[in-house]
């Protein structure tokens, strides 16, 4: 976007403005960059902040160390994220599209009612519904298996909310009538037309939706018992505490904490346009 | 979840014109009705069972109670209590200073977030910033790292023998210790505002990018400088998003857990019930009361309503007033 008028002769504010943008981008990189450059050297260099010695460079060491610990619980942490992240964001965001596009384009008895019980819904913080969950997990057999972790996460009333708003702008009613005219019953209408239409709305919420299951924690930690059922939050949980213990942990939590936000940070950069329209929808709207 | 709507300013009464126009003759359409199953279901039935029926357990389970006849021997028996559970939980001194403690941590956190999120939004809408948009990607990344992870990061950031800041401050002959008594609340604040500093700005600055931009052409008109045209014109028009922020900031730091909980391992002044959250993953799972943890999760469920009603209607009254929404109440 273009800079708007700015009245020429303040080079004074200029500077300020780009010093205190310049301070908040550094305090934002430079603990990213340490856990960058620690997950490079051996345990000595890392205790000594000595990050650009020659011979401290340790990066494939540490990776090796990683997988072998406690038999390759890393890598199975990380494919139970991606399964609980990766399955439950696309199914999930899959199930608030539909819903939203049915609350934009249909008409039926006790709508405005359940809209406003999705909007409560959405101010229900998670960590309130997490205890009740696991006693009735447990009272079905369903604590401490994956099912436990992966369905309450399929819920995403904020997604619905969104999948509304994205439904009345990118979906044009004409487009459905002219579906219907052809001959295409309600459910081939969306599924051909209007999903297609959605599909960027689709993407957003199901980048939302990943972040939020891969950075679940309080959920995982009532409901598993079961070490290899844990997601990475939970298992470098559970390293964590033996690190003030075992300082070996140290070097293991720092690579391991690095590789657990890759994807995170990877998809947010691809997906920048995704995520801005998706908060720009949710905020000023 | 930490996104943010503006409830009171949404299209909740949007109709679509299409449906507006069949309805007389169509409403009861059968293939429609049958879509609406169809695409609603699966939503409708997460809604039952992960929301409503849990919220409800809860409050039924908060007003009984596990008591061992005898000597504690022989089969618990539950029991109505009533009020009982919520009586112990409010008059638990564990749990009164973990309110307070969450109060405290709020009252640091809320304003510097707003503020801080505030002015960087107001910078990157002056015009003045060079490289606008990388700036904010950079800001925004922290808050894709999990909670866990910007924890740990910054947990050992804040141990000596492990941090370069500590090496730093040590050789100009400054010893600070991040997770003693002064400390402790700040370090915490500053592990939230490094996460949620840049999403903060990002949303505030995406709500200035909507304000007609004729009104800050009229107010320049009118000479205003920079300074006021934001302070007169620009805050007081982007005030829904600011309060709906404030609103889901708030919700967010009642929930606080996760990082307190990985604290509690390195600095004794964190306890098992630091916070309401983490009293009641206390009372659930090391005391085994779960009638006490779902009175627990009622109340701060019940103040999260609360809550969320005021600035409904806050966004709602303020909403009126914005060109927006033209549709005033009859």
């Amino acid at each position: 976007m273009p800079a708007r008028s700015v009245p020429a002769g303040r080079p004074y504010g200029r500077v300020v403005a780009n010093v205190v943008v310049g301070v908040s981008v550094l305090y934002a990189l430079l603990p990213l960059l340490w856990l960058l450059l620690a997950s490079t050297v051996d345990a000595e260099a890392l205790f000594a902040s000595d990050f650009f010695g020659p011979s401290n460079f340790a990066l494939v060491d540490n990776i090796r160390t990683l997988l072998a610990q406690d038999d390759g619980a890393y890598l199975t942490w990380y494919g139970n994220s991606l399964l609980y992240a990766v399955g439950g964001a696309a199914v999930g965001a899959l199930v608030s599209t539909a819903a939203g596009y049915v609350f934009d384009k249909f008409e039926f008895a006790g709508k405005g009612a359940l809209f406003a019980l999705i909007l409560i819904s959405v101010m229900v913080p998670a960590t309130v519904l997490a205890l009740p969950l696991y006693l009735l997990a447990s009272d079905l057999g369903l604590a401490n298996t994956v099912w436990s972790v992966l369905i309450p996460v399929l819920f995403n009333p904020f997604g619905v909310y969104l999948a509304r708003m994205f439904s009345a702008s990118y979906v044009p009613d004409e487009v459905l009538e002219a579906a219907r005219v052809d001959g295409a019953n309600e459910l081939r209408s969306f599924l051909s037309v209007g999903l297609r239409m959605l599909a960027p709305g689709y993407v957003t919420i199901f980048l939302f939706q990943l972040t939020a299951i891969w950075n679940n924690f309080f959920l995982p930690l009532v409901m598993l018992n079961d070490a290899s059922l844990y997601p990475l939050s939970l298992g470098l949980y559970s390293w964590n505490s033996t690190a003030p213990i075992n300082p070996d942990y140290y070097p293991l939590m720092v690579i391991g904490s690095l590789l657990a936000l890759l994807p995170l940070v990877i998809a947010f950069l691809l997906l920048q346009r995704h995520w801005r329209s998706g908060l720009t929808a949710g905020s000023v709207k | 979840m930490s996104t943010s709507t503006v409830p009171g300013t949404s299209r909740t009464v949007h109709t679509p014109p299409s449906a507006r126009a069949s309805t007389p003759a169509t409403r009861p359409r059968r293939p429609q009705r049958q879509a609406v199953g169809v695409l609603l279901g699966p939503f409708v039935l997460l809604l039952v069972a992960v929301f409503l029926v849990p919220v409800l357990y809860a409050v039924r389970l908060s007003f009984f109670s596990e008591t061992h006849t005898g000597l504690g021997f022989g089969k618990a028996r539950t029991a109505f209590v009533g009020l009982r559970n919520y009586a112990a939980v409010l008059s638990d001194p564990s749990f009164v200073s973990g309110v307070g403690v969450t109060l405290l941590y709020a009252l640091v956190f809320l304003p510097l977030v707003l503020t801080g999120g505030l002015a960087l939004a107001l910078l990157f809408d002056s015009g003045l910033v060079r490289a606008r948009q990388l700036s904010q990607t950079v800001l925004f990344v922290p808050h894709a790292v999990p909670g866990i992870i910007a924890t740990v990061i910054w947990l050992y950031l804040y141990t000596p023998g492990l941090s370069p800041v500590l090496d730093v401050l040590g050789s100009a002959d400054v010893t600070v210790n991040f997770l003693g008594l002064r400390m402790l609340i700040p370090s915490l604040v500053n592990i939230a505002l490094w996460s949620g500093l840049g999403y903060t700005a990002v949303i505030f600055f995406a709500a200035l990018r909507a304000i007609p931009r004729e009104l800050v052409e009229a107010a320049e008109v009118d000479g205003a400088g920079p300074v006021r045209t934001a302070l007169t014109i620009k805050v007081p028009m982007i005030r829904g998003t600011l309060s709906t922020v404030a609103i889901f900031t708030t919700i967010a730091a009642l929930q606080l857990f996760t990082e307190p909980m990985l604290l509690s391992r390195a600095t004794p002044l964190v306890g098992p019930r630091f916070t309401p959250n983490m009293y009641i993953f206390d009372a659930a799972f090391t005391r085994n009361n779960y009638g006490l943890a779902s009175a627990a999760s009622v109340l701060l469920l019940l103040v999260c309503c609360a809550l969320s009603y005021v600035v409904t209607r806050g966004t709602a009254r303020t909403g009126r007033r914005v060109p927006d929404s033209r549709k005033a109440r009859p």
